[in-house]
């Protein structure tokens, strides 16, 4: 019918170029020399004054490395990447240590300020403007409770800054850049470090354990609610450098912690390789809530340039009544590889992930999680939306698993998917494997084409196409978005919208 | 006497072929009713969303002018703003959007494409919920999705709400009355009622005379097989009531 062919049609005309997120910063940085050996290795270790056990890890890593190759199962598809090409280290010049944020290189402030990122603690304290279109408790009465949250930016490869360290060092709380916790904490660090993602994990993440460069370091310490929100910003600015960040949080005892992680990219035409790690340790009564918005660069309309994010990112709810929750919004990258998983190792520990992914123009999309049930009475929960437009092409790739000991598991997993034309595809790969007879196991997937009499009835009432389809869209994620903390609930409506800019008209 | 609506000679086929609007005269003055009755499968509906701007129509042949503008070259958003509001026979559901998120997607998207300054939240919510009221709807509907699970009758109320929210200067009402109870058509009668100005005009497409005891017609029309086969006033709606479309169709046919 002429109506599928219009928007179609539109969905032809998709125009990905109009990333909002496309500038450059200009300051000097300094930088490893290009490509991979154990001298680069020796060169960043050396930059970050680590101790020597860690120059040793990373040396493990990178000669396991070696031995190993590219993983082909996912349904992505892209040019061999040159590893001696790429430069794993790059800083901001100049080096001297930043105390306050009045040292930050004003044009590093600006970018974030055009990233609308809440750098300077007085804003925050003051209370950003809440946009206007925010998400409401469902009858439109927006309530805004003022959140603080805590940033730790991190350009390219090194945190420039922290803010909040105050209040969170009142509560106990560490939240630092995990090169500074490497001198600073060390023991936790190497208590933990790789004992979720072990560094033979798997090609992407030992390549990280080698090279990884910066990223955050939380620890909360038993019984304490970390008083804010915990925030990440990470932003690739230099080109043909490989960011590989490392993150590793820790909820002690009986903490809890919400953190959120977002990500831009400035436009570029080669394909910049985001190999990240993310380790989660839940011991017993914790919970993580772990958040992220990614909207790095997708490419341009001809599927030229584009991050390629090959991601590990694993929660271990290692002690019992643990709960680690993940929940994404990807709507950026030109390839996004990556499944945000949970060990239930725990008795009665439970895991969660929810996603909204987005592809569009060519964007290749091949995520999900992983929920390995090992301890007695653990449960999981899985809510997918994938949405797909233009050429583009979005998988859902999930493991459901119950070991034999592990009596009493469940799972409940809904994966639904979007079709905006008909050029692209939705695709959902299942895997379920229980050992134990007694678990207890659901799984509901739909797809389905957005509607075009939908759209019309939304067109009549005066939404222009792009409206309409972020309206429908919206409304598809609506479970996964409020999950969301809310300021960042209110960007991820926004994102989406722009994300599908260009997928129609 | 202006024209609101100025419908000449026109033809309209569904694209790929078959031919629905055959030869269609209507003029609608500000201030007038309408109302349009006829047979199943006349081509009633059609009408509406070929005034509406609906993709999948293709108009062959005559012009409609909306206060003199050429409303087939606007696109459907654009004539939304210009004030065409079509109340849908069979409404949409919209999973996971709030009624009220929609209404307030819809009444700033219009007041934005005309250039006018958006309506605040709070003041959007306090007329909603006055419209509301007059309506029978219940404040927690305004929560639900948007028709997602509202009966018959419910859907066709908040089709009235929307219109009374954005107060269109053309409203089309396709069989609004079909599927509401006797109180509750009373209820949207007097919703349109209120409506009622002599700035604005009306269609209002019904199978049944009933409605038109409370929303009394100017002018009734005859429908049948794509075109308009008898005009008079209020009392043709009776009359028909009485002998039922047979002498219209084979007239047409
Ligand atoms: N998309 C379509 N494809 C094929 N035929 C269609 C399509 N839409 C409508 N029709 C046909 O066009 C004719 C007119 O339909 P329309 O819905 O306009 O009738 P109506 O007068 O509103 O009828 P009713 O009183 O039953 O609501 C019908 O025969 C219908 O089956
Ligand atoms: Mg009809």
């Amino acid at each position: 019918m002429a109506a599928v062919q219009e928007t179609i049609d539109r969905v032809k005309g998709i125009d990905v170029d109009q990333y909002r997120y496309g500038f450059e910063t200009q300051i000097e940085s300094e930088k490893a020399p290009k490509g991979l050996s154990e001298d680069t290795i020796r060169f960043i270790s050396a930059k970050k004054n680590e101790p020597a056990w860690m120059l040793e890890w990373r040396l493990e890593a990178y000669r396991r490395w070696l031995t190993m190759t590219e993983p082909t199962w996912a349904r992505v598809g892209y040019p061999k990447i040159d590893y001696q090409d790429l430069y794993y280290y790059s800083a901001p010049k100049p080096k001297k240590k930043v105390a306050s944020l009045d040292e930050i290189d004003p044009e590093i402030l600006k970018t974030y300020e055009k990233l609308g990122i809440p750098l300077r603690e007085v804003e925050l304290l003051e209370g950003v403007e809440r946009p206007s279109a925010a998400v409401e408790t469902e009858d439109g009465e927006a309530a805004a409770p003022r959140t603080k949250i805590a940033v730790d930016a991190v350009f390219d490869s090194v945190s420039v800054a922290t803010t909040f360290k105050e209040e969170l060092k009142k509560a106990g709380v560490i939240f630092m850049p995990i090169s500074e916790a490497l001198r600073e904490h060390p023991d936790l660090v190497q208590k933990y470090l790789g004992t979720v993602v072990p560094t033979t994990d798997n090609y992407f993440a030992t390549l990280n354990s080698a090279v990884f460069s910066d990223g955050s370091f939380v620890y909360i310490p038993p019984g304490v609610r970390c008083p804010m929100e915990l925030s990440t910003y990470f932003r690739i600015n230099e080109r043909n450098t490989g960011q590989f960040e490392r993150t590793l949080i820790i909820a002690d005892k009986g903490a809890y912690v919400s953190y959120l992680e977002g990500c831009t990219a400035p436009q570029r035409d080669e394909n910049q390789l985001h190999a990240a790690v993310v380790e989660l340790v839940a011991l017993d009564d914790a919970e993580i809530k772990y958040s992220t918005v990614q909207n790095w660069y997708p490419g341009n309309s001809e599927g030229v340039g584009g991050i390629y994010n090959f991601v590990t990112k694993r929660g271990d709810c290692r002690g019992a009544n643990s709960k680690i929750s993940w929940t994404q919004v990807e709507t950026g990258s030109a390839i996004t590889w990556k499944y945000p998983s949970c060990i239930l190792r725990g008795d009665n520990s439970s895991g969660e992930f929810y996603s909204i992914a987005i592809s569009n123009g060519f964007q290749q999309v091949d995520s999900g999680t992983k929920m390995i049930h090992l301890g007695k009475n653990t449960s999981s929960r899985i809510i997918s939306k994938g949405i797909a437009a233009g050429k583009s092409q979005n998988t859902y790739r999930g493991l459901v698993s119950a070991h034999r000991k592990a009596s009493g598991a469940r799972n409940f997993t809904a994966c639904d998917s979007l079709l905006i034309g008909d050029k692209c595809g939705a695709h959902t790969v299942p895997y379920i494997e229980a050992k134990n007879s007694s678990a207890v196991f659901e799984h509901e997937a739909t797809t389905s084409k957005i509607s075009e009499d939908v759209l019309f009835y939304c067109i009549q009432r005066g939404l222009s196409q792009e409206e309409a389809v972020g309206l429908v869209v919206n409304g598809f994620v609506k479970d996964v978005l409020q999950q969301l903390p809310m300021e960042f609930a209110v960007e991820a409506q926004k994102l989406i919208s722009i994300s599908l800019e260009g997928s129609v008209g | 006497m202006t024209a609101l609506l100025e419908i000449k000679g026109l033809h309209a086929e569904i694209a790929g072929g078959r031919k629905i609007i055959q030869g269609l005269d209507l003029t609608v003055n500000k201030g007038e009713i309408h109302a349009i009755m006829g047979p199943n499968g006349a081509g009633k509906s059609t009408l509406s969303y070929v005034l509406a701007g609906k993709p999948g129509y293709e108009i062959t042949a005559g012009e409609v002018y909306l206060n003199g503008e050429d409303l087939l070259a606007m696109e459907a958003d654009e004539r939304a703003a210009k004030g065409v509001f079509l109340a849908f026979q069979y409404p949409l559901e919209i999973p996971g959007v709030a009624t009220l998120t929609f209404l307030r997607a819809a009444f700033n998207a219009q007041r934005k494409a005309r250039g006018e300054e958006e309506l605040s939240s709070p003041d959007l919510i306090k007329r909603v919920r006055e419209i509301a009221k007059t309506l029978n709807i219940d404040a927690d509907m305004l929560k639900r999705p948007l028709n997602v699970g509202f009966s018959g009758g419910e859907k066709k109320r908040n089709e009235t709400l929307q219109m009374a929210l954005l107060q269109p200067s053309l409203c089309v009402l396709d069989e609004t009355d079909s599927g509401l109870d006797i109180d509750a058509l009373k209820v949207v009668a007097n919703g349109v009622n209120a409506l009622r100005s002599a700035e604005r005009g009306m269609i209002v497409i019904t199978h049944y005379q009933r409605l038109l005891d409370y929303i009394v017609p100017d002018i009734v029309h005859v429908f049948a097989a794509g075109r308009i086969v008898r005009t008079g006033g209020a009392d043709l709606a009776r009359e028909l009531e009485a002998t039922g479309y047979a002498q219209y169709q084979s007239e047409a046919a």
